[in-house]
């Protein structure tokens, strides 16, 4: 199933074609049916959407007014949270975007080189133990990362980089993302092999044929990996908590979560109106990339 | 992770090859070559150093000291892990039926020719997209505190409540449970490609046959579904054993009141990075990883039961 998803030019069902409409004349009872659907869904977006408007109607209360005070109704339009909230911590909030947009630029750019060129090699070359490797590969996506926390946390500490971006930005460049790689493949394994080999014929080696005919064939995988890498990079908790102790290292997960531990200082406007400022970035991402988030969660099952 | 790959996988059936071609082993090195020094130096050494490391007390700072089985004769009686485990079956046990149930009735809803399709997918996914954000967790926080939103809406129809749901160790867990049902969107979107692979035909022709909206789901969406399901189903569960960053925020890193958010990793992390005891630690990632493995071995094995494959 997976391979023919990504095959299909619309992979996104939205776009699908008119066939899936029922084509029996619709009754009236079909339609008040379809617009009873409607009513139900419609809810659900506003129950599922109600908490995140809350929160971005709230930050731009003052401070008195967020709490008890449930409608997404404005009546000011109060900025100082943002103002206030900018400055609360130790350094302006701009360090720690800039903190967080490092890394995520780093493993992006690990995450496309590595990943693309071992989904090449297990996707169209032949060698041995390539079987074992495969098998290797898909475990390890599976592989809680706790199991191996300890002992890199210690190989990081040793050489020196526990305090540095190194640790969250090196491993991307191993291809450690065992799923990204294995999207690629499935997406290699669904471009013809006839262009590789007209290659091949005409003198062209592999790191030819790589770059110069399947990277730019691979557009719509690196997007998606590169969304997704930029999704949960910028999400990403764990990794950042251990590895940055240092307040002007401090990522944007990282930073606003010490904005809790300094509550007592700080007002839930300005915790709210920096926690906002943290989602834009995601939600540009998902606006410009929505169509590769979608096919890519779609292809793989991506979180 | 595709189940048609490890069918292939088990099924022992390789690609078509190119039969009178040399093997391309060097390439091979050359394109492998950081992820072999990944595997190699961080998974399969570190694997191997955590697996020692599970036997010895290690605090980082001295060498490990080699104490035999005392890490997991520890467990036995460590009553902090058994408060955590119970708080992660649980949250497995009601978070993941209660996201696929969603997941799967909206997906069902939203199937049949619906109007805006593109817009309902994108609204519902919103919540998966930002549900593992610390923010998320940060508001979470404020909307079930005493004087959150939660409560607010609870006075506005009429039943006033003070109850700070986070801080009151019977509710804690259930608002967590609830954070992760809200992110119902990307097992939805991996329902919504399924039903899409169902034949168009089968629906007309029971239609033909005077089955109704619900016999139809029965009989033809829900059998057809079922490997969508089992695979949403393994997903769910393998990353649900490892969430933390919601429960460590919403508890601000303790796992409270009374270690109700306890989750397992979250344990695992005050064990290894608060208390530095890097051994019971290791020990403690083993053990999830056979918890893990076990589930994971239960479903499939389950899977034989209620799992239709079209072959």
């Amino acid at each position: 199933m997976t391979t023919d998803l990504l095959a299909e030019s619309p992979a996104v069902p939205g776009s699908r074609t008119p066939q899936r409409i029922r084509p029996s004349a619709p009754s009236p009872w079909s339609r008040v049916g379809r617009a009873l659907r409607h009513v139900l869904l419609l809810s659900v977006v506003a129950v599922a959407l109600y908490p995140v408007l809350w929160m971005i109607v709230s930050s731009l209360r003052p401070d008195g007014a967020i709490f008890g005070n449930p409608s997404l109704v404005l009546n000011t339009f109060e900025i100082a949270n943002y103002t206030r909230g900018w400055d609360a911590l130790g350094a302006p909030f701009s360090t720690y975007l800039l903190n967080s947009a490092i890394v995520v630029a780093g493993a992006i750019i690990g995450n496309l080189i590595t990943c693309s060129m071992a989904a090449y090699a297990f996707a169209r070359l032949r060698f041995r133990f390539k079987k074992q490797a495969f098998a290797v590969m898909l475990l390890m996506i599976m592989l809680p990362v706790h199991v191996v926390i300890v002992p890199q946390y210690v190989i990081w500490a040793q050489a020196g980089l526990v305090n540095t971006f190194w640790p969250l930005i090196i491993p991307k460049f191993l291809a450690t993302d065992g799923f990204f790689v294995f999207l690629m493949v499935q997406f290699i394994r669904g471009l013809p092999r006839e262009l590789d080999e007209a290659a091949r014929l005409d003198g062209a080696g592999h790191a030819r044929i790589f770059c110069q005919i399947l990277l730019p064939l691979m557009a719509p995988a690196l997007a998606t990996t590169a969304i997704f890498t930029f999704i949960w990079t910028w999400n990403d908790f764990f990794g950042q908590l251990i590895y940055l102790t240092d307040p002007n290292l401090y990522t944007v997960p990282v930073a606003l979560r010490s904005f809790i531990d300094a509550q007592s200082q700080s007002s839930y406007g300005s915790m709210f109106a920096m926690s906002v400022v943290s989602i834009i970035p995601l939600l540009v991402a998902f606006t410009v990339g929505q169509k590769y988030l979608i096919r890519g969660i779609a292809t793989t099952g991506g979180k | 992770m595709s189940l048609a790959e490890l069918q292939r996988m088990t099924r022992g059936r390789g690609e078509p090859r190119v039969k009178q071609e040399t093997p391309d082993n060097k390439a091979a090195l050359a394109f492998l070559g950081p992820w072999l020094v990944g595997v190699v130096a961080l998974t399969i050494g570190p694997m191997a150093a955590s697996l020692y490391l599970a036997f010895t007390d290690y605090n980082l700072l001295e060498d490990p000291r080699w104490v035999g089985l005392a890490n997991f004769t520890r467990m036995l009686g460590d009553e902090r892990l058994h408060k955590s485990l119970e708080v992660t079956f649980t949250y497995v046990l009601f978070g993941v039926p209660g996201q696929l149930i969603v997941a799967l009735g909206l997906a069902v809803l939203l199937d049949r020719g619906m109007r805006g399709l593109t817009f309902y997918r994108s609204a519902f996914y919103l919540p998966s997209l930002l549900g593992s954000s610390v923010a998320i967790a940060v508001l979470w926080r404020l909307i079930f505190g005493g004087t959150g939103l939660f409560n607010s809406l609870l006075g506005a129809i009429g039943i006033p409540s003070s109850t700070s749901w986070i801080a009151d160790p019977d509710t804690a867990l259930a608002t967590i449970v609830l954070l992760h049902v809200w992110t119902f969107g990307s097992p939805m979107v991996i329902f919504l490609a399924g039903l899409r692979q169902i034949p168009r035909e089968y629906y007309e022709a029971a239609s033909t046959d005077g089955a109704g909206p619900w016999k139809q789901f029965r009989s033809i969406t829900l059998p057809l579904l079922t490997p969508i399901i089992f695979f949403n189903l393994v997903l769910a569960v393998i990353n649900s054993f490892q969430a933390f960053t919601q429960a460590f925020v919403v508890s601000g890193g303790r796992g409270g009141p009374s270690d109700s958010t306890l989750f397992y990793t979250l344990y695992l992390y005050q064990e290894g990075f608060g208390a530095f005891r890097m051994g019971y630690a290791s020990a403690l990632a083993w053990l999830l990883v056979v918890i893990i493995g076990a589930f994971t071995l239960i479903n499939f094995w389950a899977s034989r039961y209620w799992v239709h494959y079209d072959d």
